[in-house]
C-alpha cells in the first residue's frame, strides 16, 4: 500500500512549464533604453516584469480562452511568455515603467542621470 | 503563405501544433546566430499572423493574433463564404539618434483569408478586438445548423 501511494505521487510531479520567447524590438536612446514585446492575449493582470540583479524577466500569462465546439485549424501557441535579458549597468532600475496596450508590451529604461550625456560650459 | 486555403483538420497541420511551434522547434535546432535569422525573417512567421479556427454548432469562431495594432488599421471582409483578414501595422515615428538592437517585430501589410466550413449569417457577424487578439464569431446560417427531424409513424 505504501509503495503504491508513493508511485502516485511521483507520477503527479508537476510537468516543468514551457514557455514562448515573444518576439522583442530594443532600440537605445539618449535618455534610455525601450524595449517592446508582442504578447497577444495577454492583459495587465497577467504581466509581471521583474528586475533581479542585472536581468530582467518579462513573464506574460495568457486570458483564459473558452472556445466552444471542435478545433478545426490551429496556429495559435497557447503557451504563455518568457525572455529575460541583461541590463546595461548604466540603467536607473528605480525609474523602469512598463505599460501594455493591446498585446504590446512597453518597458522604458532610463539611463541614470550620471552616464547622460551632458555639455560642460567653459568659464 | 498570404493565402491559405482552410484545410480538413486531418491534415499534418494539426499534428504538427501549428506555425508557430515549427518556427520554436528551428529555433532551437539552430541557437543563435542562426536563430537571429530565423526569427527576423518573414519567412517563418510575421506576414501571416497565427489563427485559430473553431466550430460550434451555432457559430464558426476564428481567432488571429495582431498585437499592437489600431481598429481602424483592422479589415474584416466576407466574400463567397470566405473570410478575409487583412490591415497594415504601421511602423511608429523613428525616434532621433535612438540605436537599434532588435528588430524582430513585424510592420507591413499582412493578410489571411480562410473558407469557412460553414454557411454563415453575413449580417451577424461580430468582431471584437481585445489584447491584441482579433475574435470574429460568425454565427451559422440557420440551413447550416443541424436540426432533427421528427420520424413520424403511421
Amino acid at each position: 500500500m505504501q509503495t503504491t501511494l508513493e508511485k502516485q505521487n511521483t507520477n503527479t510531479r508537476p510537468v516543468p512549464q514551457e514557455y514562448v520567447a515573444p518576439n522583442v524590438n530594443i532600440f537605445e536612446t539618449q535618455e534610455g533604453y525601450v524595449l517592446q514585446a508582442e504578447m497577444p492575449g495577454v492583459g495587465k493582470d497577467g504581466l509581471e516584469v521583474t528586475l533581479e540583479g542585472t536581468e530582467i524577466t518579462i513573464t506574460g500569462r495568457r486570458n483564459p480562452e473558452t472556445t466552444a465546439g471542435e478545433t478545426l485549424f490551429r496556429e495559435r501557441n497557447t503557451a504563455d511568455y518568457r525572455r529575460v535579458f541583461e541590463l546595461d549597468p548604466a540603467i536607473d532600475t528605480a525609474k523602469v515603467s512598463a505599460k501594455i496596450e493591446q498585446g504590446v508590451l512597453t518597458v522604458t529604461l532610463p539611463k541614470s542621470e550620471r552616464v547622460k550625456p551632458r555639455k560642460i560650459t567653459v568659464d | 503563405m498570404n493565402l491559405l486555403r482552410w484545410q480538413r483538420p486531418d491534415s499534418t497541420w494539426l499534428g504538427f501544433g501549428g506555425l508557430s511551434t515549427l518556427r520554436n522547434e528551428i529555433d532551437r535546432l539552430f541557437e543563435a546566430p542562426l536563430a537571429e535569422l530565423a526569427r527576423t525573417s518573414n519567412l517563418l512567421s510575421g506576414a501571416a499572423p497565427a489563427l485559430d479556427i473553431h466550430e460550434g454548432k451555432d457559430s464558426v469562431v476564428v481567432t488571429i493574433e495582431l498585437p499592437g495594432m489600431k481598429k481602424e488599421d483592422i479589415e474584416v471582409s466576407l466574400h463567397d463564404g470566405c473570410l478575409s483578414i487583412s490591415g497594415e501595422r504601421k511602423g511608429e515615428e523613428k525616434l532621433e539618434n535612438a540605436e537599434v538592437y532588435r528588430s524582430e517585430r513585424f510592420f507591413g501589410r499582412f493578410q489571411r483569408a480562410v473558407t469557412l466550413p460553414a454557411a454563415v449569417a453575413a449580417a451577424q457577424i461580430k468582431a471584437q478586438y481585445k489584447d491584441g487578439i482579433l475574435t470574429v464569431t460568425l454565427p451559422k446560417a440557420e440551413e447550416a445548423k443541424p436540426k432533427q427531424i421528427d420520424v413520424q409513424v403511421n
